[in-house]
């Protein structure tokens, strides 16, 4: 009676969902670029495209500011988002979002790992942030956090996001805070302090990276001897453009990546139904053939290719020491700490 | 001709010739303006309205005021001594709690969090919890909620946040702040930057206008020497970057300059990186890549033309007599040049050297592709303010800094060059 | 440029330290743009020398990848319209300007330059703030207005700079001769400022086609220019096709460059013979 249940609730989802799925549609999706982007577009796009609608691309690098201005100058040219989760939780917290009518959708929230953080967002993909480095140049490679801050055992400059989050992070655990202190230390203007007296240490060795794409390129260009990056990019470009590049799971920030719709995005029913067929299972697997992401529907966790299941951020190996990036601290804190990392940055 | 007895010339109808020509004067002034008219009407509306706008949005600040309309007339009458009274915590928590509603709540909390560190994190923590009490008294629910609610700094900053207009981001563009006691005093170290940055601005331009000139005079006074069909083609040397779109010469300078790339490569070959470490100057391989000095060599490069092509035309004025004389006056080489030479070329100097500076003021793309972090100048630091911090408040009064800046520039430049002799190519 | 006879031998030592200084600054203006050529033509992605190999790969890939391809085409497009718009603006403006006894003259000329010497930056928030409130931002009139703002100066002032040297008293006796206005205006003045208008034209269009700021604040997802396309290219990923892409742009300076001075050597033969017929 359980399975019949399930299968009728499954078949009404599947109907709904076709239901929403029409051809002829138009819009705007903005994600992060470079591989990510481009396993988003052959397991989304391009399949999505087939069925006669529309796809305009933009990339961007995360900025929360640039939501927020289209929607505070009332000039929206973008539908749909993807966003990290710090992200979704800010803006829509300043009503940046529209909020997810999950009928609408077609689709179970609780099928979706962490999807009911938020009102605004469809979880789709877990990914970690790791470092890595080019085993061809570097033997002996880093095995630890604190190997990001010890110029004395690996001179030479080190690629960092251009960005407070997982940066400050780093520096506490580099200077000894546990896994489980992390956001009640950078809470205090104390911790703040502390974080960037050790990032200090490095700064004058640090290129800073702004789009996922620079930072497997700024390591394959030997410019760096080691860098921060989202994991799926390093296993790109080791599976794909055959890099020597090792992954260093010590510390890894864990985070997920949500479909959002801009609050009066131009195409909000083309939205939706974009959405909806990014969420299904079968697309969700489909896109860890291209990327080394966890799916967020749980239903498309046995779609996963077995190849990458061990280089997912979520393998038992791989979670020894991780911890998750806290949204709720960086949704609150993130405007004031980026405003200060900032400032940091140019001095 | 038609003289008539009186001695007032007169045109073919009769109207006397002065009222005639002040009337075809008028005539022809009017259509002029009618010429210039839609031109002018379109530059105010597209490009000086907004600025205008931009300007406002310097010292503009409604969000407050906006959200949260009765708890700031109450507090307007607020003395300031001790913490408000119950009427006021009722307001505000009514307001908060219709602001949640409307997801408006995080906004209030942003304005706040400029002035009072953290407070973002609280007030959306109390607009949040406060949406499961029902009923006051609303001093000990908000205090109890998070005792910030308890200090009176707290509302004192409610207060001067929630007036319309507000100094805080000029003020805060200049790293001051203003107290609740309405004292300015300067802000908090970690956020001083500002002024470090209007500095670096202007040291920058006043490097790469000081290098244009000194790399601009010497060729500018070589080809205003030769005969014309040779000074065409040096000058083609000169044009040529001129016309090359600015975005390509920035890339072109960051392809060269990445580590390893041309410039490294040429300076090995050449010697000069050995020479260098020989000399200690240098450890290995230069790394020029995202540095202050590759972005004032790019800068240079991409403002030598606008330096150099305003002294070539006033140098090819001069007429060599002048120097012809002074030498056989019995003037020396030097004393000839610097007494009789160099004072004719000073308009040129002058229109080059200020049009330079005034444009590397605005400089954001090169900084952006061949600077690192720390060469970033206002007009980048503008874009950082609007795109990833999400302050339009900052970004608009860092660019009234900037726009002031240029408007003086421009006046002085007006005043001293004349805006009608400015010439292209 | 030869010393003069009278020259001491200090003084030609000086002459030839500055031929070897005009050298190297001539030689630091070019080699950049010309350095950048041939690496486009290099059969691995990297950029350095010497090359591995020769190739057209990344002209392949500019001219036939459909973003490179679509973002020329919206940047021709978008150059063309804010040359038509302010072409005609501009001249209308100087040849309203170039009547010296307009009251408050200089204050206009001021106004109507202005938007040269504001930073692009400036400009580029300025008119985010108030397209966005007018429902410009993202389309592609939006675009066409500030970029035509952008570009009237230049030809206002190189139209002002043919008729600077404009006899009136030709437009007047064409007038006075019965004919009517725009008979005059295109027998008589339009020949004359041409040359100008033509230069100004340049000018427009090249700001337009070259502008990067303004479109990133302004233009939506579907207006990626190509500026915009190759300044999203240079932060992210360098790629050599930017270099092709680069190499493309210098031989169309460089035809501009060309153009211009073509037309400049036009008026000159026309002002000398206006001269000797006087």
């Amino acid at each position: 009676m359980k399975k019949f249940a399930t299968a009728v609730i499954a078949a009404s989802a599947l109907c709904s969902a076709a239901g929403l799925a029409r051809a002829g549609d138009s819009i705007n999706i903005t994600s992060w670029g470079g591989a990510y982007q481009d396993s988003q577009k052959k397991a989304y796009f391009e399949p999505y495209v087939a069925k006669g609608n529309k796809i305009t691309e933009a990339e961007y690098n995360g900025e929360v500011a640039k939501i927020k201005a289209m929607v505070e100058a009332k000039s929206i040219t973008w539908d749909v988002v993807d966003t990290d989760t710090p992200t979704v939780l800010q803006a829509c917290a300043e009503g940046a979002l529209e909020k997810i009518d999950w009928g609408k959708l077609g689709l179970d929230k609780s099928k979706f790992i962490g999807g009911d953080l938020t009102e605004c967002g469809v979880p789709s993909i877990v990914y970690g942030t790791v470092f890595g480095y080019d085993t061809s140049k570097l033997k002996d490679g880093p095995t630890k956090v604190n190997d990001i801050f010890d110029l004395a055992k690996f001179p030479g400059k080190r690629g960092l996001q251009k960005s407070p989050v997982m940066n400050l992070e780093w520096a506490l655990i580099a200077d000894g805070v546990a896994n489980a202190d992390i956001y009640k230390v950078l809470a205090t203007k104390e911790g703040q302090d502390r974080a960037f007296k050790k990032l200090d240490s490095i700064k004058a060795n640090v290129v800073w990276w702004e789009s996922g794409a620079q930072a497997p390129q700024i390591l394959a260009d030997g410019q760096v001897v080691m860098t921060s990056a989202w994991n799926g990019r390093l296993q790109s470009a080791i599976d794909k453009d055959k890099k020597t590049f090792k992954i260093v799971w010590d510390h890894q920030g864990l985070d997920w990546d949500w479909w959002t719709i801009v609050k009066g995005a131009p195409n909000l029913d083309a939205g939706y139904r974009f959405v909806s067929f990014a969420s299904a299972p079968g697309p969700q697997g489909d896109q860890t053939k291209y990327i080394a992401y966890g799916p967020a529907n749980k239903d498309a966790i046995p779609n996963v290719d077995p190849k990458t299941l061990p280089n997912l951020p979520t393998a038992p190996d791989n979670l020894k020491t991780a911890f998750n990036i806290d949204p709720q601290f960086w949704a609150d804190n993130g405007d004031a700490l980026r405003e200060r990392f900032n400032a940091w940055l140019t001095k | 001709m038609n003289m008539s007895s009186d001695t007032i010339m007169r045109a073919a109808d009769g109207t006397p010739l002065k009222a005639k020509l002040a009337q075809s004067l008028r005539r022809e002034q009017l259509r002029a303006m009618a010429l210039i008219a839609p031109l002018l009407i379109f530059i105010l509306a597209s490009f000086l309205l907004p600025i205008l706008m931009m300007l406002k949005n310097a010292v503009y600040d409604p969000d407050l005021q906006d959200t949260l309309p009765r708890t700031s007339a109450l507090l307007a009458t607020w003395d300031g001594k001790a913490l408000p009274e119950e009427p006021v915590f009722e307001a505000f928590a009514a307001e908060l709690k219709a602001a949640q509603k409307e997801r408006n709540a995080a906004l209030i909390g942003k304005r706040l969090n400029y002035e009072l560190p953290a407070m973002k994190s609280k007030v959306t923590v109390t607009a949040r919890k406060l949406e499961a009490v029902q009923q006051g008294p609303w001093k000990e629910a908000l205090t109890t909620i998070d005792p910030v609610w308890g200090d009176i700094e707290t509302w004192a900053t409610v207060k001067h946040a929630s007036s319309t207009f507000t100094p805080f981001y000029l003020l805060s563009a200049l790293d001051l702040r203003q107290t609740a006691e309405g004292a300015i005093t300067a802000a908090p170290a970690e956020r001083q930057i500002y002024r470090q940055i209007i500095m670096r601005t202007f040291l920058i331009s006043t490097l790469v206008t000081v290098l244009t000139l000194l790399l601009g005079f010497p060729v500018a006074y070589f080809i205003s020497m030769l005969p014309p069909h040779q000074a065409n083609l040096l000058l083609v040397f000169i044009l040529l970057p001129f016309w090359t779109s600015l975005l390509v010469r920035t890339t072109a300078w960051s392809i060269l300059f990445q580590d390893g790339g041309v410039i490294t490569q040429f300076l090995h070959v050449s010697g000069i990186t050995w020479l260098l470490n020989a000399l200690g100057l240098l450890h290995g391989e230069p790394a020029l890549f995202k540095t202050r000095l590759a972005t004032v060599i790019a800068m240079t490069h991409i403002q030598l033309p606008f330096t150099l092509l305003p002294i070539y035309s006033v140098m090819k004025t001069i007429s060599p007599n002048y120097m012809r004389a002074a030498r056989s006056l019995g003037a020396t080489p030097v004393y000839a040049f610097i007494k009789v030479y160099l004072p004719q070329t000073l308009p040129g100097i002058a229109a080059g050297c200020l049009l330079t500076f005034i444009l590397s003021l605005g400089y954001y793309i090169t900084p952006a592709l061949v600077g690192g972090p720390t060469d970033s100048m206002i007009a980048g630091f503008i874009d950082t303010s609007m795109n990833n911090e999400g302050n339009w408040g900052k970004a608009s009064a860092l660019g009234a800094i900037l726009f002031t800046a240029t408007l003086v520039l421009y006046y002085v430049y007006n005043r001293l060059v004349g805006i009608d002799k400015l010439k292209l190519g | 440029m030869p010393a003069p006879a009278y020259a001491t031998r200090s003084e030609r030592f000086a002459y030839w330290f500055l031929r070897a200084f005009v050298a190297l600054v001539l030689l630091f203006l070019i080699a950049p743009i010309l350095a950048i050529m041939p690496l486009s033509f290099n059969s691995e992605s990297f950029f350095s020398y010497p090359m591995p190999g020769y190739s057209l790969r990344w002209y392949q890939d500019f001219l036939g990848n459909e973003r490179w391809q679509s973002a020329l085409r919206l940047s021709v497009l978008l150059a063309v319209l804010t040359t038509i718009l302010a072409t005609t603006l501009g001249t209308m403006a100087a040849l309203g300007l170039s009547r010296s006894r307009l009251p408050g003259k200089a204050a206009i000329m001021a106004v109507l330059i202005s938007p040269m010497v504001v930073p692009a930056i400036i400009s580029a928030i300025a008119m985010f703030f108030f397209y966005s409130k007018v429902g410009l931002t993202g389309t592609l009139p939006g675009l066409v207005l500030a970029h035509t703002a952008l570009a009237t100066p230049f030809v206002v002032i190189t139209v002002t700079a043919t008729l600077t040297s404009f006899d009136w008293n030709l437009m007047r006796a064409g007038l006075s001769l019965g004919a009517a206005p725009f008979t005059v205006f295109r027998r008589v003045v339009f020949p004359l400022i041409m040359p100008g208008m033509i230069s100004g034209a340049l000018f427009a269009f090249v700001t337009s086609f070259d502008e990067v700021i303004v479109v990133i604040f302004i233009a939506g997802p579907e207006q990626r220019t190509l500026p915009r396309q190759m300044f999203s290219g240079i932060r992210e990923q360098i790629s050599p096709t930017i270099t092709a892409a680069a190499t493309t742009l210098i031989l169309f300076s460089t035809l501009m460059l060309i153009t211009l001075e073509l037309l400049r050597r036009r008026a000159e033969r026309t002002r000398l013979a206006a001269v000797q017929t006087h």
